[in-house]
């Protein structure tokens, strides 16, 4: 397939890794931000072909794993209470929250719908006028543009009964909450190529400056992976910290200006909660107030009371690269995909399921 | 290519709860329709059940049918209702002879949908060699059900050579697959989704119990088991064989046949066709021996040109489905937890 095949070149991959393996002289440890790498990294058993020098911690670029419990309960309080249709992103259906999952709603009775696009999720609204339609607009940066698209799509529209419950997060602010952690051990990023595609680099120097660390922004595919691995390993030999961009097919340095416009006509930059870590400052997007009858959370005055993480779960320090899934007591114990205790058991982009999944293969292949 | 037979004059359009009511509606029904098309000397007796005569060791075996769309480009729920449960009985070996055929419509289905149905499932009895023996009919409420369940059960002869068992899996099979893999399931998908691609997907639905007896035909106890992957796909089936024989499976990534426009959609719907469903293949592990013959058998078979040789049973590993990435990485390849989930990004 063009533009895919390209990039999955076996040979290619063997010839970066060949340079990774020639370069590296001493232990490293690089986090790729995105949990579509880490799921590109599993899928395609790249991280047992890197030397064992090259340490690969997976952070917590998974949207589905840093949406704060109390959001997951607000959407089952929605769909079950308020008899809203509510829409969602595949993977986010199966996170469970304190009472239980989407997923268990839907079983339930509820009307609880997987959608591709939140633009999906307007048609449905202008095809049920008699009810209310939730979109759960979770994600980064790059699913952001899309969500605001569908506000300012119902606005102009005419659609009064759509809203959304947005959970949206940030990558520069998770970077910095990764590096002011003084349990962190990261020396090098990969940040994520899709979000840069929206966003542009430019919000990467200051923290290439701050705290003098390579980032990479990197692709999905097996041969940007390898290389931007390469690329960040050289500048960790050298000494050096740059900010390159290995994605330059797809990442323009300025971004998707309009998609940047359309995010901030619906949305504004506010403090948010992640899931496991705890309040981020800057994190995240809230609805502006011009957009606030679009907005679920205002709209249903949900008021939902906090309930507190499992204590056994230590997602918090998994996600900054801090533990290692294998070093949670829980893990593949009391906590495996099939009844996770916490979110990045669930996602297949989540560094438990990725590492409960690898490290099987590891112990079998190897034995 | 779409099969017709033409409608009977009916005054009625829908079918309506009176139709399943047991009384002259559902004679009315099954007198202008179902029993003139699927006529046969078992069927015509309308009694409460068939009785017949078989020979030897048979094979028996029941599946339902709810898909939604009961419409999908490359076929309809009928046909998949008469080719999933003959293509069950082929992959205990045996060749399918006859079909019990049950519906449970919901009120509203149009005559002319349920009409169509019908005339798909005459043909693929047809083309499968199979006789439709007995059967029934419930209607229920609106909401009650979706359009149109269908079950079929059936009974098959064993083929004479046929030694179908996961106990004769062994250490260095091979394992074929006859087709490109996830074609159903992304017909399905993308009609639900209202995606569009240059070319429509078909599903692959079809009988594939003539492939399997000229397969053992041929090859006879040297096929050690038959499997089709339909719900759960490909992945599925190995990580079931791996589990019940604790032996372990390699397969490799480069030799799995996907259509390149089914391998797009997958990209695109965050899918991976290991996983997907499909209605028309089956994978064969079989003797290493014979691994090569059966696949060039296979490839001039009508069912078989896209067929290939996707992995083998090891002793490594066992109970673990181990997969050779196409770029030389290794990754294990898991059961499915449920419903695949599209990912966010």
């Amino acid at each position: 397939m063009k533009y895919v095949s390209e990039y999955r070149d076996a040979d290619m991959v063997a010839q970066y890794l060949e340079e990774i393996r020639q370069t590296v002289t001493r232990p490293w440890a690089i986090m790729e931000v995105c949990g579509g790498q880490t799921h590109s990294l599993v899928k395609n058993g790249i991280l047992n072909m890197l030397p064992p020098e090259v340490r690969m911690i997976h952070g917590p670029g998974c949207p589905v794993c840093v949406t704060p419990l109390n959001l997951i309960d607000k959407a089952v309080y929605l769909a079950e209470e308020k008899g809203v249709i509510l829409c969602s992103y595949g993977d986010m259906i199966r996170v469970p929250g304190s009472k239980r999952s989407l997923l268990e709603s839907k079983a339930r009775g509820a009307d609880v719908r997987i959608l591709y696009s939140p633009l999906e999720a307007v048609k449905i609204a202008q095809e049920n006028p008699d009810r209310e339609v939730v979109f759960f607009a979770v994600g980064f940066e790059t699913t952001a543009p899309a969500n605001a698209l569908s506000v300012i799509h119902a606005q102009r529209a005419g659609v009064p009964n759509y809203s959304i419950l947005a959970s949206h997060v940030l990558v520069p602010p998770a970077i910095e909450a990764v590096m002011n952690d003084p349990d962190s051990s990261i020396q090098g990023f990969l940040a994520a190529g899709h979000v840069c595609t929206i966003m542009g680099i430019d919000e990467y120097y200051p923290l290439v400056d701050r705290y003098e660390i390579p980032i990479v922004v990197t692709g999905f595919e097996p041969v940007d992976l390898a290389q931007g691995i390469l690329m960040t390993i050289r500048q960790l030999e050298k000494g050096e910290h740059q900010l390159e961009n290995q994605y330059s097919r797809v990442v323009r340095p300025e971004g998707n200006p309009e998609a940047q416009k359309v995010i901030q006509q619906v949305f504004t930059i506010a403090d948010r909660e992640w899931r496991g870590i705890g309040v981020i400052p800057m994190s995240g997007y809230e609805v502006r107030p011009e957009y606030v009858a679009y907005d679920a959370n205002i709209k249903f005055n949900v008021n939902i009371e906090k309930v507190a993480e499992s204590d056994e779960c230590i997602a918090g320090l998994v996600l900054k690269g801090i533990k290692k899934p294998q070093e949670c007591p829980q893990f593949g114990r009391g906590c495996t995909p099939q009844m996770p205790l916490g979110a990045p058991m669930v996602s297949s982009e989540g560094a438990c399921a990725a590492y409960y999944h690898f490290s099987q293969a590891m112990e079998e292949v190897s034995a | 290519m779409e099969l017709q037979c033409p409608m009977p004059q009916l005054d009625f359009e829908v079918i309506t709860l009176g139709h399943g009511s047991g009384g002259l509606l559902t004679n009315k029904l099954l007198e202008t329709g179902v029993f003139d098309l699927l006529k046969n000397e078992y069927l015509d007796q309308h009694h409460d059940g068939a009785i017949f005569t078989l020979q030897g060791p048979l094979a028996f075996s029941t599946d339902s049918y709810v898909v939604s769309p009961i419409f999908f480009p490359g076929g309809n729920i009928g046909e998949l209702a008469v080719n999933g449960t003959v293509n069950d009985l082929a992959m205990c070996g045996a060749i399918p002879r006859y079909l019990s055929l049950a519906f449970i419509i919901e009120e509203g289905l149009m005559m002319q949908d349920f009409w169509k149905i019908l005339v798909s499932i005459k043909f693929a009895a047809e083309r499968a060699g199979v006789q439709i023996v007995t059967g029934d009919t419930k209607v229920v409420e609106r909401g009650k059900g979706d359009k149109i369940f269908i079950n079929t059960s059936g009974i098959g002869t064993l083929h004479p050579q046929a030694q179908i068992s996961k106990s004769r899996v062994q250490v260095g099979d091979r394992i074929l697959i006859s087709g490109n893999i996830a074609a159903h399931g992304i017909a399905i998908l993308s009609l639900r989704q209202g995606l569009q691609f240059d070319s429509e997907i078909q599903s692959d639905t079809v009988n594939l119990n003539h492939t399997v007896v000229r397969l053992l035909d041929q090859f006879g106890e040297k096929i050690h088991l038959l499997h089709d992957p339909t719900r759960g796909g490909v992945a599925t089936v190995l990580n079931e064989m791996a589990r019940d024989t604790r032996l372990g499976v390699e397969i490799w990534q480069k030799q799995l046949p996907v259509a390149e426009d089914v391998y797009g959609a997958c990209e695109l719907l965050g899918l991976d066709p290991l996983y997907v469903a499909n209605e028309g293949i089956f994978m064969a592990f079989v003797a290493p021996e014979v691994a090569d013959a059966a696949l060039e058998m296979l490839r001039a078979d009508e069912n078989g040109a896209q067929a290939a040789i996707i992995g083998e049973v090891v002793e490594a590993h066992p109970k673990q489905v181990i997969l050779h990435s196409s770029i030389g990485g290794k990754r294990v390849v898991n059961m499915p937890l449920g419903e695949q989930l599209p990912r966010i990004c």
